[in-house]
């Protein structure tokens, strides 16, 4: 019960959008794939959809290569961006719509249809219209018709990315609970780490149609495999191995987010801080050490003003050692 | 295309279901229309034909009076889309109905309509009653498109500075142009082969390629003669498709799904608003002097005209009853509707598949499927008759024939309704319904389908309505046992008799009442991504 990438291309004329991945996602696991936007991982998502065909390499399910098993005989899931649920029928209708295909019997389809509405908290929703949804509830159908026929494996192609902030951080918790309790494989596309790291057991960074970096997301976040991985999760400054042992003790190529400087009353490093900006639960500051600029975090009470002189402490789960 | 998982590729099997509407364009189109060609080129030659004088008169005359036509419903239609797009004001609805009453009424009938008016025709009336037909597309086509045009762009250019006119001329119609230059060229081509409408108003002295094909087959035997004019007039309607299909293609590249919500008209633009209105008017007046001449006798308001039409006319102007005959349009109607839908449909669900692997041959397929549009349908009915001995059991006298040239006529525009809407189809959606476990034809019927199902009753009830009034072909192939509505009028109108024209009027009437009924039901069905007629 596994699916296997290997050296999996995929080519659109001369534009090579996924070259030579190989991955492979093990039963009741959740892999995110996880890059910028163009990367190519949600190609590389539809070529294991089987809506787009391998140039070169393979997937294969269990061993056995898929390449002459059409999409609707794959028996994977899939949740798009936005829902994509069917305007012309109601929620219960879409639930459906995969055991009908799969000739489930009618009472044993409306007891899954209800089992999945109560799963993803739309209990009672049957037979409202999909047009009348807010986006969130959209995504929740999309997601309970996906898992309905119950599928070998689930494919989210940036699930949450059309919703509103709040709702999204909302929803990736409750995703990753629905992934867990419903013991679902499943592949994960999205460039945002949040999500990632909420809803992954494993990470693959993908860049410019490659996978960089596999791991699990501690180690992926704290280990980033290069320079272009660390600043795409969130390090905003990088230093060469002696100005790191300088500033924050380690004697390697390290990447600094934000918070990796925190001000503190006590803390071993002067600066002068340059700009301020307030985020929702702390502030943002740039600040000036030893001639050069570098980003800090202060408490929202009673932020320093730009001119002020700070002191700052390192803070050592803001530094990903790269390499 | 059901079994893509047994080995096909897609596109193999996509151009496999392609052979059902090219197989039905060869037999019936292409083979015909080559055939009159051939004719034309074997006897006499085309050369001498080009040499003379009067034909380059005649092509002038049909250009001009088309470019002429054209620019009228042009300048006439662009108010009417306004109104129908952007305006939210009472009656709109009924507005939307009346204006595509003159596109589908028979052509005989608005020949007829007009020269209740101008009784000695005219060039005047010619372009008239051509640019009355045609209001219809512009409207719809533009005004398609003016619903879907961002307003936020005009706004931006109206805080920039730019007057209300500048705004329009510098943003508004740009956006709108491949709409404008997309209709400009099917009504040109409707303008260039109109038959019926020049047939009745110009008489012997103005004649189009048309009408003088028709002529010279019917009147003079001139069969190469009329042959080397169809050739002729096959050249510059693919010249005029080509063109269009350019400006559509971009159009169909930029149609955003969003419709900007109508809002009351402010200030100049009420002005727009009652230019629509006369508009409307204008439009409505040929069809109310029509039905009041079908009322009207010497003696006073009667009914005589369509009690006649129980009869054969006067001194036995027909083989059939006037009431067979409507009988008779109805089932031939029928027939030609179905085998369009057939066609149509099945080309619609070609083109959308096909050009998702994209592919030239999707791009050569739809300019092929505009071409019946274009040719004149004279040219295909002289086809006909040339070529259709040849299938199995004499083809020429079978029942089916008139149906399947109407069908011709109609093919076209039921894939100009059906494809925007499919295209409109959210591919993902397609997709969602495959990942779920639906083959390619259980997508089709769960997905394609039940969207599309209210713009396939529209292109049905269009269809039919067209193929009711279709004259151009049915009166070469219509036999005189079993003649359709409008065939009969032409009949009775160039006989003497004051019943037979009384019976004519009465007959144009009917005609027109179905039409309009037929007309407002499929308004109600109207999907908003409609189509572009």
């Amino acid at each position: 019960m596994s699916l296997h990438l290997d050296g999996l291309t995929v080519a659109y004329g001369p534009v090579t959008a996924v070259s030579g991945v190989d991955l492979t996602i093990a039963d009741g696991e959740v892999v995110a794939l996880l890059g910028p936007s163009g990367c190519g991982k949600s190609t590389l998502l539809r070529a294991v959809a089987g809506l787009e065909p391998a140039t070169a390499g393979t997937v294969s399910w269990d061993g056995a290569d898929l390449a002459g098993t059409p999409v609707h005989r794959r028996g994977f899931g899939l949740v798009f961006q936005d829902g994509q649920l069917f305007p012309h029928r109601d929620v219960a209708g879409n639930v459906a719509f995969g055991l009908r295909m799969g000739r489930v019997e009618r009472e044993a389809r409306a007891k899954r249809v209800t089992e999945l509405l109560d799963l993803v908290g739309l209990a009672g929703y049957h037979s409202r219209r999909v047009t009348e949804l807010s986006g969130g509830e959209q995504q929740r159908v999309a997601l309970a018709r996906a898992l309905a026929p119950r599928p070998k494996l689930l494919l989210l192609d940036e699930p949450l990315s059309a919703l509103d902030r709040a709702l999204r951080e909302q929803l990736a918790l409750d995703l990753a609970r629905l992934l867990r309790e419903a013991g679902a494989t499943a592949l994960v596309v999205t460039h945002d780490h949040d999500e990632a790291f909420t809803l992954a057991d494993r990470v693959a960074v993908m860049r410019a149609g490659r996978i960089v970096q596999v791991g699990v997301p501690t180690e992926v976040w704290r280990k980033p495999t290069d320079v272009d991985t660390a600043r795409f999760l969130g390090c905003g400054k990088v230093l060469a191995p002696d100005a790191a042992e300088r500033l924050v003790g380690v004697r390697a190529r390290v990447g600094l987010r934000a918070t990796a400087l925190r001000t503190d009353p006590t803390g071993p490093i002067e600066a002068e801080v340059l700009e301020r900006v307030h985020r929702r639960d702390h502030v943002r500051l740039l600040v000036r050490l030893a001639g050069e600029d570098f980003e800090a975090v202060a408490p929202v009470a009673e932020p320093p003003s730009p001119g002020d002189r700070v002191t700052l402490a390192v803070d050592h789960d803001g530094v990903a050692v790269i390499g | 295309m059901a079994h893509v998982g047994a080995g096909l590729s897609p596109r193999l099997a996509w151009s496999l279901a392609a052979l059902l509407p090219l197989a039905f364009l060869g037999v019936f189109f292409a083979w015909p229309v080559l055939a009159i060609v051939g004719l034309g080129l074997g006897e006499g030659g085309v050369l001498p034909v080009l040499a003379r004088a009067d034909t380059w008169d005649l092509v002038a005359f049909t250009l001009g009076q088309a470019a002429a036509a054209t620019a009228l419903a042009l300048v006439t239609g662009l108010p009417v889309a306004f109104l129908l797009a952007r305006c939210r004001v009472r009656g709109t609805g009924l507005v939307r109905a009346a204006v595509m009453v003159p596109f589908v009424l028979p052509t005989v009938v608005v020949g007829l309509a007009f020269r209740a008016l101008w009784p000695d025709g005219g060039v005047l009336p010619i372009v008239l009653a051509n640019a009355f037909f045609n209001v219809a597309v512009v409207a719809r086509t533009v005004g398609g498109l003016w619903a879907r045009v961002d307003r936020r762009a005009e706004d931006a250019a109206r805080a920039l500075g730019a007057s209300r006119v500048r705004a329009f001329t510098s943003v508004v119609l740009p956006s709108l142009a491949p709409a404008i230059g997309s209709a400009a060229s099917v009504v040109f081509l409707f303008c260039a082969t109109s038959f019926g409408v020049v047939l009745v108003l110009g008489g012997a002295r103005h004649r189009t390629l048309e009408t003088e094909i028709y002529l010279r087959t019917v009147e003079l035997f001139d069969l190469s003669g009329a042959a080397a004019l169809s050739l002729l007039q096959f050249v510059a309607v693919i010249a005029v498709l080509v063109v269009g299909g350019l400006a559509r293609r971009r159009r169909e590249k930029a149609l955003p799904l969003r419709i900007e919500p109508p809002r009351r008209p402010t200030g100049g633009e009420w002005g727009v608003v009652v230019a629509a209105w006369l508009v409307v008017a204008a439009l409505l007046a040929p069809v109310v002097g029509l039905i009041a001449r079908s009322l009207a006798t010497d003696d006073g308001w009667s009914l005589a005209g369509y009690a006649a039409l129980t009869g054969t006319g006067e001194r036995g102007t027909l083989a059939v009853s006037g009431l067979d005959a409507a009988l008779n349009s109805v089932r031939v109607a029928t027939d030609a509707t179905a085998v369009a839908l057939l066609v149509g449909v099945t080309s619609a669900v070609v083109l959308v598949g096909l050009r998702r692997h994209g592919s030239w041959f999707a791009e050569t397929l739809d300019t092929a499927l505009m071409l019946p549009l274009g040719v004149s349908a004279v040219t295909l009915g002289f086809g006909y008759l040339v070529t259709m001995d040849a299938l199995p059991g004499d083809f020429r006298t079978s029942p089916l024939l008139v149906p399947l040239a109407q069908a011709l006529v109609v093919t076209p525009l039921i894939v100009r309704i059906v494809l925007p809407v499919l295209r409109a189809v959210d591919e993902r959606l397609r997709q969602a319904a495959a990942t779920l476990g639906a083959s390619p034809w259980r997508v089709w019927r769960e997905v394609d389908f039940p969207l599309a199902a209210r713009s396939l009753v529209a292109a049905a009830g269009f269809g039919f309505v067209v193929a009711l009034g279709e004259f151009g072909a049915t009166s070469f192939l219509a036999r005189p046992d079993a003649p359709t509505l409008p065939v009969v009028i032409a009949r009775l109108m160039s006989r003497p008799g004051e019943v037979n024209s009384q019976m004519a009027y009465a007959a144009c009437a009917l005609l027109m009442v179905v039409t309009t009924v037929a007309v407002l039901l499929i308004e109600r069905l109207r999907v908003p991504s409609g189509g572009e007629f």
